[in-house]
């Protein structure tokens, strides 16, 4: 048996008689991402916050780091970081002050305080903003130094709550490497978030939670496989042609073949690749020009649809349906 | 350009060396915790030093509001009623500003904030016990905006320096222990603006329900009852006795028996609510 950073078993918490998280399982290994996806409201944040000792569960357990996170709170609270989904410094001080208290809280004497919040700074690309107040900075910044925050004794486990939620694409890859960094570390990382990329991109494992349960959990390349062996994408030449096509491709594969959003193209979620090969055939045959034509694996989007019946980014798109 | 791509390449490195090289300091004590919490309230002023027109014009208008508003027709003279009613105003003045300890920590939950000092491995009660630390300087400047405010119009106070340093002292004391009725508070009302409501809402009678403006012999005698078990009227009764030269004991053993008090009964409570704060 592997050591588990994380292990719960029926991790139960309601707010008055809504249920947010309605029976949790998770064993999380030490030294990895693990991906914690979900759309809006299925029960991450208060999953984080039950681990994080910042709310007691109902029902069921939880060990951190092999600390009961009611019993051994304290000891639990030791070890892990919690960058929360929303401020988690102070917006009146600067970047520099924050650190330098959250050290003085952790024990540091005042010159080595000031010596470690320079660090971090440095380290996370905030040295320049050191003495403005953080209600200043840009999204990107602030994320960091809300990570920075977490990292001021370096803990063995740290929790990101949607780390990356509305932020620009740059700045969402600077914070990729932050975790790949603390990860290359040695510290394990427990992330949610609503984006199937950065799950797919940053978890060794995920999670996909929906309405407070599990539904699937695996590699990204697993949870994919658990759907089928992948999707078919077919551009045409001559968007009037795709009727036809899509009864040829119909007939061939066997599966049902979805018109896209792209007037000229098909898609269709194929098992056996065998069938895929001779549909080319078939296309051709018919007389229809293909301009693309490309096999790859499920996307999370499909794999998050297939398992829970609905979307993971909730897009209002009425018309379509 | 250049300057990106090396902040981008040399960027991993230096995180990683931070993380690295990770000290576990030992963990500090709860006065040293509290005391940093403290801290944190002296930078927010320094940083948004307007929070501090509660501590200063507030005082100020009311010291001048009350005294010439009521001074001729209670007192029969604007002078003689300053002398009756700066100990009282001096407390009012106090207590009211204890309100901002519950808007405060209200609206540092709302932001997430407290959620980051939740989880830290420190003494539970310290970020409150910190914040009113800070509140207790802003006590002590609001004490001393209306004590020289009152020397300047004419206010005596025959107990001398010891008189007046006793009387704020003992106000200090009594104003930590008040705010623990507003940390409860803000712990259970969700936004910043209901617990400034409903903390006006006890304020006003408890404030003005006292003998802070009118001899209480005036009032009618059910109103004289709940004037006497009012912990501000005996405050006062013990400011206005220390400032006047006099060491009213029995008095001052109410003020410090309320005190104990309200921590005793508002400090757990909210510890409670903290503890499983939604």
């Amino acid at each position: 048996m592997g050591k588990l950073a994380i292990e719960t078993r029926g991790l139960t918490k309601s707010f008055g008689t809504t249920p947010a998280v309605a029976g949790v399982d998770l064993a999380v290994s030490a030294g990895v991402v693990y991906g914690v996806l979900g759309p809006n409201g299925a029960g991450k944040t208060t999953t984080i916050r039950m681990l994080a000792t910042l709310l007691h569960p109902d029902a069921g357990e939880a060990h951190v780091l092999g600390y009961d996170v009611v019993r051994d709170a304290r000891a639990v609270r030791s070890r892990v970081g919690l960058t929360g989904q929303f401020a988690s410094v102070d917006e009146d001080l600067t970047g520099v002050e924050n650190l330098v208290l959250l050290a003085r809280l952790l024990g540091y004497s005042r010159p080595r305080a000031r010596r470690r919040a320079a660090d971090l700074l440095d380290a996370f690309g905030l040295a320049e903003a050191a003495d403005r107040q953080v209600k200043k900075y840009s999204g990107g910044m602030r994320r960091r130094i809300d990570i920075a925050a977490s990292l001021v004794v370096t803990p063995e486990l740290i929790f990101l709550d949607e780390p990356t939620t509305g932020l620009d694409p740059r700045s969402r890859n600077q914070v990729w490497e932050i975790v790949r960094g603390m990860v290359a570390e040695g510290t394990t990382v427990l992330l949610t978030t609503q984006y199937l990329d950065e799950a797919d991109q940053l978890a060794d494992r995920i999670a996909v939670i929906d309405h407070g349960k599990v539904v699937a959990e695996g590699s990204s390349g697993q949870l994919k496989a658990s759907v089928g062996a992948g999707s078919l994408h077919v551009r045409l030449r001559a968007p009037e042609q795709r009727a036809e096509a899509e009864r040829v491709l119909a007939g061939v594969l066997e599966v049902s073949v979805e018109p896209s959003a792209d007037p000229a193209a098909l898609s269709a979620r194929v098992s056996d690749p065998e069938r895929v090969a001779r549909s080319l055939a078939e296309l051709s045959r018919s007389g229809i020009d293909v301009t693309e034509f490309a096999l790859g694996q499920p996307s999370l989007d499909e794999v998050f649809l297939a398992l829970t019946g609905h979307a993971a980014e909730e897009t209002p798109k009425e018309d379509a349906a | 350009m250049n300057a990106t791509s090396t902040e981008q390449a040399s960027a991993p490195v230096a995180l990683r060396s931070v993380l690295s090289a990770g000290e576990r300091p030992p963990r500090p004590g709860p006065v040293s915790t509290s005391l940093t919490f403290g801290r944190r309230a002296l930078l927010k002023i320094k940083h948004v030093p307007e929070q501090l027109v509660d501590v200063t014009m507030f005082p100020i208008m009311f010291t001048l509001m009350f005294t010439y508003l009521f001074g001729g027709a209670l007192a029969g003279s604007t002078q003689e009623y300053l002398q009756f009613l700066l100990p009282g105003i001096l407390v009012q003045a106090n207590v009211m500003i204890t309100m901002n300890t519950g808007i405060t920590l209200n609206t540092d939950i709302q932001n997430g904030v407290f959620d980051r000092f939740r989880s830290l491995p420190v003494w539970r009660p310290s970020p409150l016990v910190g914040a009113l630390l800070g509140d207790a300087v802003r006590y002590s400047i609001g004490s001393a905006v209306v004590i020289v405010l009152g020397l300047v119009l004419g206010f005596r106070p025959e107990g001398g320096v010891v008189g007046v340093v006793l009387s704020v002292a003992l106000l200090l004391v009594f104003s930590f222990c008040l705010s623990w009725l507003w940390t409860m508070l803000s712990l259970i009302l969700r936004t910043p603006n209901s617990v400034a409501g409903v903390s006006m809402m006890v304020m006003f009678p408890l404030t003005f329900v006292s003998n802070i403006f009118v001899d209480p012999r005036t009032m009618p005698g059910w109103m004289q009852a709940v004037v006497e078990v009012n912990p501000i009227t005996h405050l006062v009764t013990v400011v206005r006795g220390l400032m006047d030269g006099s060491v009213p004991a029995g008095e001052i053993g109410w003020v410090l028996v309320s005190s104990v008090l309200l921590v005793a009964v508002f400090g757990p409570l909210t510890m409670v609510l903290y503890r499983d704060k939604k």
